[in-house]
């Protein structure tokens, strides 16, 4: 079924504060092999992907039909240990081709404070029915 | 870094248990990620990395390359599968870098991340605090 055209724009609530860890930061890195220091730049993938799970239960579209297209981060500074982080998803662009949705949808990570650390877009491509 | 210069290429071994691993690290349980049977009933070839695993790797590259610079931008398109077959020797992903451009204290560097010789990876690149 396809997603609603009405998502475009809508943004979900903030996720739990996310309070990174030194323990966190090695498992990720260690996972793909890469230094612990600084933070891998892909580490608010973590809080981003969370965001992305609200959002498609809301939506009600399944994880296993998700196929991420394209992902982009923009930083306004490091992620250091001890942050404390929430993502906040808008779905910025839908689009239906062939059957599958095209979803892009834009986050923002925010501190403690609420000043603004990464912006993270991604594109999702959700696979129709077969 | 100048602009031109071209970096080492660097070849990392992706097998079936560091998916499983990076799932565990990053939360990403998506079943394609790990089960033949979802990912084959979702029109996949077989269980596929994740893009986010995969583009870690790339930032694992810069990480090696510069010495842990900070990235202030990061970003791909998930171009084709990097599809890890169920035995012990896995694939090989290899990501080849040359430096774009240099300004105002900003090093671009372009990415080409390829498996078994098919890109994986597309309008992939970084920028990092030269």
């Amino acid at each position: 079924m396809p997603v609603d055209q009405s998502l475009v724009g809508r943004e979900f609530p903030p996720t739990q504060p996310y309070r990174v860890s030194a323990e966190k930061v090695r498992e990720l890195a260690s996972a793909t092999g890469s230094r612990e220091d600084p933070v891998p730049p892909t580490f608010p993938i973590v809080m981003a992907f969370e965001a992305m799970n609200a959002f498609l239960a809301d939506v009600g579209v399944e994880l296993h039909r998700i196929v991420h297209g394209e992902q982009r981060f923009a930083y306004e500074r490091p992620i250091v240990v001890g942050d404390e982080l929430t993502a906040t998803l808008k779905v910025a662009t839908l689009r239906q081709i062939g059957g599958n949705d095209i979803i892009g949808t834009r986050s923002e990570i925010r501190d403690a404070g609420g000043d603004l650390v990464c912006t993270t877009t991604a594109t999702l491509v959700h696979r129709g029915d077969a | 870094m100048t602009p031109g210069d071209v970096l080492e290429t660097k070849t990392y071994a992706v097998r079936r248990a560091d998916l499983v691993r990076y799932a565990g690290a990053s939360g990403d349980f998506n079943p394609i990620h790990w089960s033949d049977r979802v990912a084959t009933a979702v029109g996949l070839p077989g269980v596929i990395a994740h893009g986010m695993f995969t583009m870690a790797l790339a930032a694992r590259a810069v990480g090696e390359w510069t010495d842990g610079a900070e990235v202030v931008e990061l970003g791909c398109k998930f171009t084709n599968p990097v599809v890890v077959p169920d035995d012990d020797e896995g694939v090989e992903v290899q990501v080849a870098g040359t430096v774009k451009s240099v300004e105002d204290g900003l090093a671009t560097i372009a990415l080409e991340v390829t498996c078994d010789g098919q890109k994986v990876l597309g309008v992939s690149k970084a920028v990092v605090r030269a």
